[in-house]
C-alpha cells in the first residue's frame, strides 16, 4: 500500500481527534462492507464553523481521511460545507490508493448528515 | 550487526540463514551448469540434487524419488490438488473435501476446480480453530478423490490433527494432502506414519530463499504435471532445476527439523507472556487454541481499533507484525479464517498477528509488550466503537 506522506503524516497526528460536547452538529456514516465508522462533531457560531472534531474506526487512510475533513471544514459557512466533495478530501491528502478510494465517501456523508441535523435543529429552534 | 526492528512476522518470510547462504553460494556463481548437461559441471549439479533430495526425504520420512521440487507453496498446492484430480476425475471421483481455513493456494484452487464440475466439500472450523476428524469421515461420499487439510494453520497457529485424518483417509481409499507449509520446523512430519499421500512445503518460510518449493508425492499416486516441458523432475515438473534453490532449501529443512525440540522449548515460554501480556489489555481475546498452536504464533483481537492502523502505528515503533484485516491485505473482506472460527467482521478486522521463530527473545517481548498498549489506547482515543463500548460499560 503506498500511501502519500501526507496521508501517513495525518496518520501519526490526527487533527482534532476526539468528540465535542453539546455539539451544535453531529454526524455519523459507516460502510458495512469494510466495517468502517466515522463521527463529526461541529461547533457553528453564526453559520461559520468554528470547531470540527472527528472519531473514526478505521485504516490508516480513513483516520487521514477525517483528520484532514476537519482540518477543511474548520471556518467553513454552512453553504461552503455542503459543497465540500470527496475528490477535495483526496486532493487535500496528495491522493489515495485506488483500493482506499471508498474512504472519503464514507467522510463527505459523515459531514453531510452533521450538516442536516444542525438544519434539523434550527428549524425546532423557529 | 545490531538489530533496529523487532520482526514479528515469521510466517510471512523468514531471512536466508548465513549457512544455507553459504550452502548455496557455489552453485550460483562457480557451479553454475544446468544439471542436465551431461559434462562434469553439470554431473556435478545433478549430483548436488540427489544429495538435497536425499536429504530432504531423511526428513519428512519419504523415499528421495518421492520428492519433486517447486517454485513453492502455492504451486505445490495446486500441482498436488489439480494433478491428482486430473487423474481421478476420469474414474468417476469428482468430490474434494478441504477446510474453510485453508490458505488461499487450496481455497481457489479448489474453487477454480468447482468451475471445471468438481464439487467440494469446506468443512467447518470449531471455534477453537480446529478440525474434527470425525468431520473429514462424515464428508467422505462415494466419488471423494482427495482430502486436503492443512497441517497449521497460517493465521492462528493451530495444529490439525493430520494423522488421524490420514487414517480416515486410508480407511476408505481416498488421497489426502496436507499443506505442511507452516509445520516445518514446529512440529514432527512423517509422511509414513501420518498417512500423507502429498505434501507441500516452501522454503521461505523456514529460512532458505523464496522461489523453492517441495511436493512429497507417495510412490504410486498417479498426478499429472502442472508444468508441461523438459523431463526434469522425472519427467513431471519441467523446467531447468534451481540448483542453489534446491541446496538451500534442503540445508535450511535439515536445520529446521534438527532443531524443532530446542525451537519449542525456547519459544513456548516467549509466546506465553506474549500471550499473557497482551491479554492484560482491556477489550482482547486470543484467537485459536492456546494449546494446540505452534510455538511461534500469537493471533489477538483489540476491540474498537482497525488492524492495518495498528499495523502501520507498530511499523513506526519498529514492530512488524501482521492483521486479518482486510484494510491491511487491501480487499473489503476480512480474514477468511478468522470468520471461519465464528469471529464477527469487526473482532476479525481488529486482529493483530505476531509471529516470530529462532531469532526472537525476551527482549523483543518486552519491547511489544510496552509498545502495543501505547499504540492501542493512542488508536483507541479517536476510535468511535471504544468510546460508544466504554460509555455503555459506565
Amino acid at each position: 500500500m503506498n500511501y502519500s506522506a501526507k496521508v501517513l503524516e495525518h496518520f501519526v497526528n490526527p487533527r482534532n481527534s476526539g468528540e465535542i460536547e453539546n455539539p451544535d452538529a453531529f454526524g455519523e456514516s459507516g460502510s458495512e462492507k469494510c466495517g468502517d465508522i466515522t463521527k463529526i462533531y461541529l461547533t457553528i457560531q453564526d453559520g461559520i464553523i468554528s470547531e470540527a472534531k472527528f472519531q473514526t474506526f478505521g485504516c490508516c487512510a480513513a483516520i487521514a481521511v477525517s483528520s484532514v475533513t476537519t482540518e477543511l471544514l474548520q471556518g467553513k459557512t454552512i453553504e461552503q460545507a455542503m459543497l465540500l466533495t470527496e475528490s477535495d478530501i483526496v486532493q487535500a491528502l496528495d491522493g489515495l490508493p485506488p483500493e482506499k478510494m471508498h474512504c472519503p465517501p464514507i467522510a463527505e456523508e459523515a459531514v453531510k448528515s452533521a450538516l442536516l441535523n444542525y438544519q434539523q435543529k434550527q428549524k425546532k429552534l423557529l | 550487526m545490531e538489530k533496529d526492528f523487532v520482526y514479528a512476522d515469521a510466517s510471512a518470510t523468514t531471512p536466508v540463514s548465513q549457512e544455507v547462504l553459504q550452502a548455496m553460494l557455489p552453485y550460483l556463481i562457480e557451479s553454475f551448469g544446468n544439471a542436465s548437461s551431461i559434462y562434469q559441471m553439470g554431473r556435478k549439479n545433478e549430483s548436488a540434487i540427489l544429495n538435497a533430495r536425499t536429504t530432504i526425504a531423511q526428513c519428512l520420512g519419504a523415499n528421495p524419488k518421492e520428492i519433486f521440487f517447486t517454485s513453492g507453496g502455492s504451486e505445490s498446492d495446486n500441482w498436488a490438488i489439480k494433478g491428482t484430480t486430473d487423474i481421478l476425475k476420469s474414474q468417476g471421483k469428482k468430490h474434494i473435501i478441504t477446510t474453510a481455513m485453508e490458505h488461499h493456494a487450496v481455497l481457489n484452487t479448489c474453487q477454480f476446480l468447482e468451475k471445471q464440475g468438481f464439487k467440494v466439500t469446506y468443512l467447518p472450523v470449531s471455534s477453537n480453530g480446529i478440525i474434527d476428524p470425525l468431520d473429514v469421515k462424515k464428508a467422505i461420499r462415494e466419488d471423494t478423490a482427495l482430502v486436503s487439510v492443512m497441517y497449521v494453520n497460517n493465521e492462528i497457529g493451530t495444529i490439525q490433527p493430520i494423522s488421524e485424518i490420514g487414517t480416515i483417509c486410508h480407511e476408505h481409499g481416498i488421497l489426502f494432502h496436507t499443506d505442511a507449509v507452516q509445520a516445518v520446523g514446529n512440529v514432527e512430519i512423517d509422511v509414513q506414519k501420518q498417512n500423507i499421500d502429498l505434501l507441500s512445503i516452501s522454503g521461505h518460510k523456514f529460512h532458505a530463499p523464496k522461489g523453492i518449493g517441495v511436493l512429497y508425492i507417495q510412490n504410486g499416486v498417479n498426478i499429472s504435471p502442472l508444468i508441461h516441458g523438459g523431463g526434469q523432475e522425472m519427467g513431471k515438473r519441467a523446467g531447468t532445476e534451481n540448483v542453489a534453490g534446491i541446496v538451500g532449501i534442503s540445508k535450511a529443512l535439515e536445520i529446521a527439523v534438527r532443531d524443532i525440540s530446542k525451537k519449542v522449548e525456547t519459544l513456548t515460554p516467549l509466546r506465553n507472556q506474549l500471550i499473557d501480556g497482551l491479554l492484560q489489555i482491556e477489550g482482547t481475546h486470543l484467537n485459536g487454541d492456546r494449546i494446540q498452536r505452534i510455538c511461534g504464533n500469537v493471533n489477538i483481537s483489540i476491540e474498537g481499533i482497525e488492524g492495518e492502523s495498528l499495523i502501520l502505528m507498530l511499523d513506526m515503533q519498529g514492530i512488524q507484525a501482521s492483521s486479518g484485516s482486510a484494510c491491511s491485505a487491501g480487499s473489503l473482506e476480512p480474514s477468511h479464517v478468522l470468520t471461519a472460527i465464528g469471529l464477527g467482521r469487526e473482532s476479525a478486522h481488529s486482529s493483530l498477528r505476531m509471529t516470530f521463530d529462532k531469532n526472537f527473545h525476551e527482549k523483543d517481548v518486552a519491547y511489544i509488550l510496552e509498545t502495543v498498549p501505547k499504540v492501542v489506547s493512542q488508536l483507541r482515543s479517536m476510535s468511535p466503537l471504544w468510546n460508544a463500548k466504554k460509555g455503555g460499560l459506565q
